[in-house]
């Protein structure tokens, strides 16, 4: 391919023409907003990105965007967008979820797109609750939590998206927030620049059936005591004048936070997204509270590894290469080929 | 020793043996080596779930039928003249099968008391005179081979793994059929271990000089070639010419195939089989589970692909919703349905026609779709080609209804010449479709197909938005209106209704028939030899056989009424026939049977032969 033109494009060019209908004051809008202001800066031409949802609120997304796009069925985005990536291997495919769709529903599919490294951007709007069928748990809630279906409380332990990503060997996982524009376009664009499935959580308010659920994380009293940003090459220190630390203990399996003073300044762990043991990134996933506290942000884990795409493709690259003839008569040889017998 | 040599017109010859005997591989061999004498064939292989049953147990026994003969066949043949069987398991298991008069070949070192015992025979058959209505030939098949090995590199273990092969040799020579292809298969087969080559070339010869030497087989068979149609031919299952007749519809059409398919008896040879075509372009993936491979295959077709995915009947019952949601998109897909006796697991590897219904009605909402059965093994091939015709030129997913009896079973094919092959190329939409030539109008339709634009991602100016809810005529945006609605039900259900497929064709050779049995799918072979033989006794009755089930050829109402009495013979409990009585008010008689196993001709013409009594 020769060098890119730079497209021109604006985020005005991503917004079709359909009204958008979630619930003012959904989470959904900001993060639309910030996407679409976000995709020129990929330089990739609109004919050529294709948004694929599941169903659920968030599923609605790709109606919303002027690129091509397919609002299928519960739960099987990840597999539908996959037998797109892997057949067209030109487009830039982008799967929008939520936490009933993915993890769900769909849970088989994505732990699969994710092992296999599908070239896909996955989103997956996480509000923890059930909203376009009106508000029962969702695999994401926490114990206790009631709701129509639950009015006792639900009994299930809930699935931490981060660590079930990276126990699916996923090679790229972040964090972010639907409030916080900046850090959430970062983290796309390190997802859009990873080749291979990049797993995105995106903490998103259900102003109607959840509402405030991620509230400590917004509230300008509270986030900075309760959210890691996690900064590439960076010591993980956080909280009002970087009060909190991240340390891997002496015979302890995973991290833990600690207050800085208490520590000596090369025990706090230095940010690598690019371990390959994912037990790292699953440590840092396990950080948070039942009460949010200690919640990383950012890319936890991006490595190389080979796409599924690559692999496919350069399979069929391999096979073709070695073909003189017309497809008529290859065709005509496959038919005659084995144990064959002429009547005159 | 010169032997006497008897001319024969036609043999049926079952191999049986414990599923480890290498029963399936014999059987193929032997039906390799009669097709390329020019002998008409056609195989029936039939074979437990299990991959190693119990050894020496019923469940176990696997076998093989082949019906050869100097002219045209239609079914591997009610009941065998040969049985080898190579364990007691596999003699009692068959025995009810064999006509009085029929050979048996036994292998008489499996005939110890331990394995008599294990299958309930206190004493011996080859010694207590229950066999005495057959011909039995003892042949001590382990320790012959065994013997004729003694001097090979080889284990015993080996050695007696290739008593197949001698039998194979045996059976060669008694019906004088050329050995060349299969010494080169057994080359092929082993070329990492040259050792069991020779090993295996040893043993058949073995078993072709015994029955050149010994006494017991005084007689040699011939079946002279059959007078087959001109052309080059080959031998093939179902299953290989439906795999082929994907990759020449990728071909046909210039589109790649796309095969998204999870592992599920008897369909997987197909995904094997297309596995190895990747230089034409056929991606394969084994997907996650069924609903991810028809997932995958739907994404490839909106990609541009031709998406396929094959499996049998759980499978297509998991791919339901999916199913629905490519009729919603109105997008090309192929869904293949190896059918096998359910419900549930069932009996996997024995054959069935009862997920028709699932076919033309088992979707939510009003859900049509296109679906067509192939009448014979080599059939597959057409039916996959005319699967994707349909699928491409009116944008709908088509139902391929094989099943097992078809996928396994195998006949001779003449090549078709490629040139021939229908022309399935398509046109992606390119430019805007609006009346005010800058708008694009996904749903707007061909007034002749009632096909909408195929815009697929990467065509500049024609991005849209398409998915499960229902849409807009021509804008394709979401609505609810009830009018609307209720128009793109009944435009989804036209498109289907007025595919245009070819008229149902009536064999009536003596004209004057008052009975029309009507069949669909793998039943043409029984249902047509079992007319012969009605016609051959002087009677008259008519066959016609459908292939498209959906839509229904435009000239069966008018057909049906034609007769007196129409019979409908399936192996289901009556689902077609079920469909014709509500369709065509025709009062069809329905003939079942669900025994996981195709119908015989004998008991099919004794069905018909009441009907005409009582016409």
């Amino acid at each position: 391919m020769s060098e890119p033109v730079a497209l021109k494009l604006t985020a005005k060019d991503f917004k079709s023409d359909q009204e958008v209908r979630w619930c003012p004051g959904c989470g959904d809008y900001a993060i639309l907003a910030a996407i679409q202001q976000f995709m020129p800066e990929l330089n990739i031409p609109r004919e050529r990105t294709v948004f694929v949802s599941g169903i659920g609120c968030s599923s609605r997304f790709p109606y919303y965007m002027n690129t091509y796009g397919m609002h299928s069925i519960h739960g099987r985005a990840p597999a539908i967008a996959t037998g797109l990536s892997v057949s067209r291997p030109d487009l830039s495919v982008w799967v929008v979820t939520g936490d009933g769709d993915a993890l769900s529903i769909g849970g088989n599919h994505l732990i699969h797109a994710l092992r296999r490294n599908v070239n896909l951007k996955i989103l997956l709007f996480n509000n923890r609750i059930y909203g376009l069928t009106k508000g029962q748990y969702s695999p994401t809630s926490e114990v206790g939590k009631i709701t129509k279906s639950t009015p006792a409380g639900s009994a299930d332990a809930p699935f931490n998206p981060l660590s079930l990503a990276l126990g699916a060997e996923a090679s790229f996982v972040g964090r972010t927030i639907d409030s916080d524009r900046k850090h959430l376009q970062s983290v796309l664009r390190a997802a859009a620049e990873h080749q291979g499935s990049a797993f995105v959580e995106i903490y998103q308010n259900c102003n109607i059936f959840n509402d405030g659920a991620f509230d400590q994380l917004k509230d300008p009293g509270t986030r900075d005591d309760y959210l890691i940003r996690l900064e590439h090459g960076q010591p993980i220190t956080f909280g009002t004048d970087g009060r909190f630390c991240v340390v891997h203990p002496p015979g302890g399996f995973g991290l833990e936070v600690r207050e800085t003073s208490s520590v000596r300044p090369e025990e706090i762990v230095v940010h690598d997204a690019t371990v390959a043991d994912p037990a790292y990134a699953f440590a840092l996933s396990r950080l948070p509270g039942l009460d949010l506290r200690n919640t990383p942000i950012g890319v936890f884990r991006s490595v190389d590894r080979p796409s599924y795409d690559s692999v496919v493709q350069s399979q069929l690259a391999a096979a073709k290469a070695k073909v003189t003839e017309t497809p008529e008569q290859q065709l005509a040889g496959l038919l005659g080929s084995g144990d064959t017998w002429t009547i005159i | 020793m010169t032997k006497q040599i008897r001319q024969l017109d036609r043999v049926v010859i079952r191999f049986a043996g414990d599923s480890g005997d290498g029963m399936q591989l014999t059987g193929d061999r032997f039906t390799s080596e009669t097709a390329q004498l020019g002998n008409d064939i056609s195989t029936l292989p039939n074979f437990p779930a299990e991959i190693r049953a119990p050894a020496g147990t019923l469940p176990g026994v696997s076998s093989f039928q082949v019906h050869f003969a100097d002219y045209d066949i239609l079914t591997p043949g009610d009941a065998p003249n040969v049985l080898v069987a190579m364990n007691p398991a596999a003699l009692k298991a068959n025995l009810a099968d064999l006509p009085r008069g029929a050979d048996i070949i036994v292998n008489t070192d499996e005939f110890t008391k331990r394995s008599l015992a294990k299958v309930g025979y206190q004493t011996s058959p080859l010694d207590d005179g229950s066999l005495a209505g057959y011909v039995v030939h003892p042949v001590a098949l382990t320790s012959m081979t065994v013997g004729a090995l003694a001097t090979h590199e080889v284990s015993k273990k080996d050695a007696e793994r290739s008593k197949n092969m001698f039998a194979l040799g045996l059976l060669s020579w008694m019906y004088s059929r050329p050995y060349e292809s299969t010494l080169r298969f057994l080359e092929r087969k082993f070329a990492a271990r040259p050792e069991l080559v020779a090993a295996n070339v040893a043993a058949f010869r073995a078993g072709w000089n015994f029955g050149e030497t010994t006494e017991d087989f005084a007689v040699r068979y011939e079946v002279k070639p059959a007078k087959m149609q001109p052309g080059t031919y080959r031998n093939i299952t179902g299953n290989a010419a439906l795999s082929l007749g994907l990759v020449a519809a990728g071909v046909r059409s210039g589109l790649p195939v796309f095969l998204g398919a999870y592992p599920i008896t008897p369909a997987s040879d197909i995904l094997h089989e297309l596995s190895k075509h990747k230089r034409f372009g056929v991606l394969t993936m084994q997907a996650e589970d069924e609903i991810a491979a028809v997932g995958a295959a739907l994404g490839a077709s909106y990609g541009g692909s031709l998406g396929v995915t094959t499996t049998s009947g759980p499978g297509v019952a998991l791919k339901s919703e999916t199913i629905s949601l490519a009729v919603a998109l109105e997008l090309p897909l192929v869904i293949v349905d190896v059918q096998r006796a359910g419900p549930s697991t069932g009996m996997p590897t024995k054959t069935e026609q009862a997920d028709l219904n699932m076919a033309l009605y088992g979707r939510h909402g009003e859900a049509p779709v296109a679906v067509i059965a192939p009448r014979s093994p080599s059939d597959c091939f057409f039916a996959a080609l005319e699967a994707a015709r349909i699928a491409l030129t009116y944008r709908t997913p088509v139902i391929l209804l094989s099943d097992n009896y078809v996928a396994n079973g195998s006949e001779p094919w003449l090549l078709p010449d490629v040139e021939s092959l229908p022309d399935l190329r398509v046109e992606f939409a390119s430019e805007p479709n609006g009346e005010d030539g800058t708008t694009f109008l996904p749903y707007l339709r061909d007034p002749e197909t009632l096909a909408r634009p195929w815009a697929i991602p990467g065509t500049a100016g024609l991005e849209h938005r398409i998915g499960g809810l229902e849409k807009a005529d021509k804008t394709g945006d979401i609505s609810y209106d009830p009018a609307n609605h209720d128009f793109m039900v009944r435009t989804r259900a036209a498109r289907i209704e007025t595919i245009p497929v070819p008229d149902i064709e009536v064999e009536d050779p003596d004209g004057d028939a008052r009975v029309l049995v009507l069949g669909w799918g793998s039943t043409y072979g029984p249902i047509g030899a079992a007319c012969r033989g009605i016609r051959q006794r002087g009677l008259s009755i008519a066959q016609a056989h459908l292939r498209h089930l959906a839509p229904m050829p435009a000239n069966l109402g008018e057909v049906l009424r034609s007769y007196d009495r129409v019979v409908i013979p399936e192996m289901n409990l009556g689902q077609l026939a079920h469909v014709i009585r509500a369709r065509y008010l025709v009062d069809a008689i329905s003939y079942n049977q669900v025994r996981g196993l195709p119908f015989t001709s004998t008991e099919l013409e004794t069905t018909l032969e009441e009907v005409l009594k009582n016409v």
